[in-house]
């Protein structure tokens, strides 16, 4: 019997877990049809959560004139030197222009020339004013009469029955409330993973990150332990960033085209390489060889320009803008410093995330993934996550033509048992933080953070997972006195859930393909055998590596099969390595 | 970074509670307060919520902080954003919610 939390149990066709960028446009998309009901469960409120909270800065992923989507597969297989799904990119990019063009016709400002078209920035970008593109979303996702929204609900665990999704189970962040939601289908919409590491400003503004501190990997948890297949969590991503505020460089990169300079006023830009993660490890090596500190020059820019810098920055991120006013020296006097993030785990910038078919159908029948938590498809910036979440509506209008018995179970009582545990638990001498300094540390130091400049190697990796595993235990025991610091503790539990994945798919791939992203000092060299996806299932005898081979050049979209008990049949061929 | 919230202005809409994109705003005694402050991520999404114009927005020290606020508010297209030092010295910067970023 449950002591702290009253229960209250719904019912939908589909319910979206996360309404950030995908999971709004999936809503949007599946109330635009109209033929099923559709529950979008939010941890905060859909109007500002996820990504998009302060705004962006422009359209990264749009196929300008001239391009063709295939143009764009090549992008970012050259970015990602290889390991990518060709299948998954090609419909994304397809769909670039088709979503832009909708979010302008509902609202967002997009520059235009003086002859309509609109004005790029680089071979892929357009200018926009993003600040409201979150509210634009959020109204766009409620408006239909199909689609419900419930704001401040924390989503925990998966109901899955034979392979098969039926529900999830959460719980109000600001009430003494449970909820137990039935659901014939299930769209995974949570984005990336943040925290995993110690960040770049550990004190006070511990937050002030580049990815949402509040995405804390909960999606690729609930997948992991409910079964499904995950890829390439081994590809981290690292963004390059304006120093303490963590704000972003690319509008002054490619805005004023200011180059990045060392210390000693050497222009590095170009010899790393220019991939995405290459400009994070020149900078890195700039920095580990006693070049440093690293710079974007701009000082060479005009006062006209800097005026327009402060106002691009408060469209996105304020911070940046209130740190020049306030320091007294804008751009054009100084340069501006730059340094790498913590790594992050995040679909729509790397590889990482839910092994998933052409459809966004995941390896859990009636689970489907979009955006920052669907893997196989990098460089997916907000149009791409608003394809999938477009695609993955339509794999589960596909999904729900099927004639199938929705199971049962009470297992959902056990969930709700482990939120009383917690609520219950004495307090003791360990606290929340306590254990998220810890593992923040544990990452750092032994799983290539900052300060080990983003390097690490197999031993370090098994200390890694061993003193993980050990905060796993120490967890259990954590109290939580409401459900606000129970939403707290399974933030954390959930980092630990994906960090241990992320240890093992780091060990499997015994090469070094990504500078920075994944630099295995065990093996630092790249090597051919590993033109492979990682992949990774956990089971009741821990987390089981699958080598699946590349999707690209001469490729067959990949849709996955069950067989009769339900289980994954064809997950798209796996490489034997006996 | 993180914001503060005057107490004398706040009106208890509840708006900011609302939009916080990390939970992090309670209310205690009718008045919203930042429950957990080094939580912030610094979106700035409760400045633009807020009608009483009671939160403003600042860096902590340890990103270069040096005690100015950061403080918004919108009419009709435009939004204005108000830096104010801690002398009180302010300066605004208007922008035009209809028009890109240039960059």
């Amino acid at each position: 019997m449950l002591k702290n939390l009253s229960v209250e149990q719904l019912k939908t066709d589909v319910l979206i877990i996360g309404g950030g960028t995908a999971g709004c446009y999936c809503a949007y998309t599946l109330g635009l049809s109209g033929s099923h009901k559709v529950l979008i469960a939010e941890k905060a409120n859909i109007k500002r959560s996820g990504c998009l909270a302060a705004g962006v800065n422009a359209i990264n992923a749009y196929i300008t004139e001239g391009k063709v989507p295939q143009d764009y597969v090549n992008y970012c297989k050259k970015d990602a030197k290889g390991i990518v799904r060709e299948d998954l990119l090609l419909s994304i990019s397809e769909n670039l222009n088709d979503v832009t063009h909708t979010l302008e016709k509902e609202g967002l400002v997009i520059l235009k020339d003086e002859n309509g078209k609109y004005v790029t920035r680089g071979d892929r970008n357009i200018k926009i004013n993003g600040e409201n593109i979150k509210p634009i979303l959020a109204k766009m996702a409620s408006e239909s009469d199909n689609v419900t929204v419930i704001n401040h609900v924390n989503i925990t665990d998966l109901l899955v029955e034979k392979n098969r999704i039926y529900g999830a189970v959460g719980f109000d962040v600001n009430e003494a409330k449970a909820y137990v939601i039935f659901a014939k289908a299930v769209l995974m919409a949570t984005g990336g993973a943040a925290g995993l590491y110690r960040p770049n400003n550990p004190g006070f503004s511990r937050h002030k990150m580049w990815y949402p501190p509040f995405n804390t990997g909960a999606g690729y948890a609930m997948g992991i332990n409910a079964g499904a297949e995950m890829t390439t969590f081994e590809m981290r991503f690292i963004a390059l960033r304006c120093k303490d505020t963590i704000a972003p460089t690319g509008t002054i990169a490619q805005g004023v085209r200011a180059k990045q300079m060392n210390g000693l006023g050497e222009i590095y830009e170009t010899k790393y390489g220019v991939a995405t993660c290459e400009r994070v490890y020149g900078t890195t090596l700039e920095n580990k060889e006693g070049r440093g500190p690293c710079y974007l020059k701009t000082d060479v820019i005009s006062k006209a320009q800097e005026e327009d810098l402060y106002k691009a920055y408060l469209n996105m991120a304020p911070s940046q803008t209130l740190k020049w006013l306030e320091g007294g020296q804008g751009p054009s006097e100084q340069n501006v410093e730059i340094e790498g993030t913590e790594p992050y785990i995040v679909g729509g910038h790397t590889a990482s995330g839910y092994w998933v078919d052409n459809n966004r159908a995941t390896t859990v029948r009636g689970l489907y993934a979009a955006g920052d938590v669907a893997g196989g498809a990098p460089q997916k910036y907000v149009t791409g996550a608003l394809a999938e979440g477009k695609l993955a509506a339509a794999g589960i209008e596909e999904y729900l033509k099927e004639d199938f018995e929705l199971v049962s179970s009470n297992v959902w009582e056990k969930i709700l048992a482990n939120y009383d545990e917690y609520l219950n638990n004495p307090i003791g001498n360990i606290t929340i933080s306590q254990v998220e300094e810890a593992m923040q540390k544990v990452m750092d130091e032994y799983a290539g953070g900052i300060t080990k400049s983003y390097q690490f190697n197999e031993t370090g990796l098994k200390l890694a997972k061993e003193k993980l595993e050990g905060l796993q235990q120490v967890l259990n025991t954590l109290k939580a006195n409401d459900t606000d610091e129970l939403l707290q503790i399974y933030e954390i539990k959930e980092r630990l859930t994906v960090s241990l994945s992320l240890i093992e798919h780091l060990k499997a791939r015994k090469e070094t393909r990504w500078h920075s992203f994944g630099e295995n000092m065990s093996y630092p060299n790249v090597d051919d055998n590993y033109n492979v996806y990682i992949n990774s299932v956990k089971t009741g005898d821990g987390i089981k590596i699958i080598k699946r081979p590349l999707v690209v050049d001469d490729y067959k979209n990949i849709i996955f099969t069950f067989n009769g008990d339900g289980n994954i049949q064809y997950a798209g061929g796996e490489i034997d390595e006996r | 970074m993180s914001v503060r919230i005057n107490t004398n202005s706040c009106v208890g809409c509840k708006k900011c509670i609302e939009v916080c994109p990390g939970n992090l705003i309670k209310l205690k005694d009718g008045k919203a307060f930042i429950k957990r402050e080094k939580d912030c991520w610094g979106c700035t999404s409760c400045l633009k919520e807020c009608q009483a114009g009671a939160i403003a927005f600042f860096l902590g020290a340890d990103i270069g902080g040096k005690g100015s606020t950061l403080s918004t508010r919108a009419q009709g297209d435009l939004r204005y954003w108000i830096v104010t030092d801690p002398n009180g010295i302010q300066k605004t910067i208007t922008i035009n919610t209809k028009e890109s970023n240039k960059y």
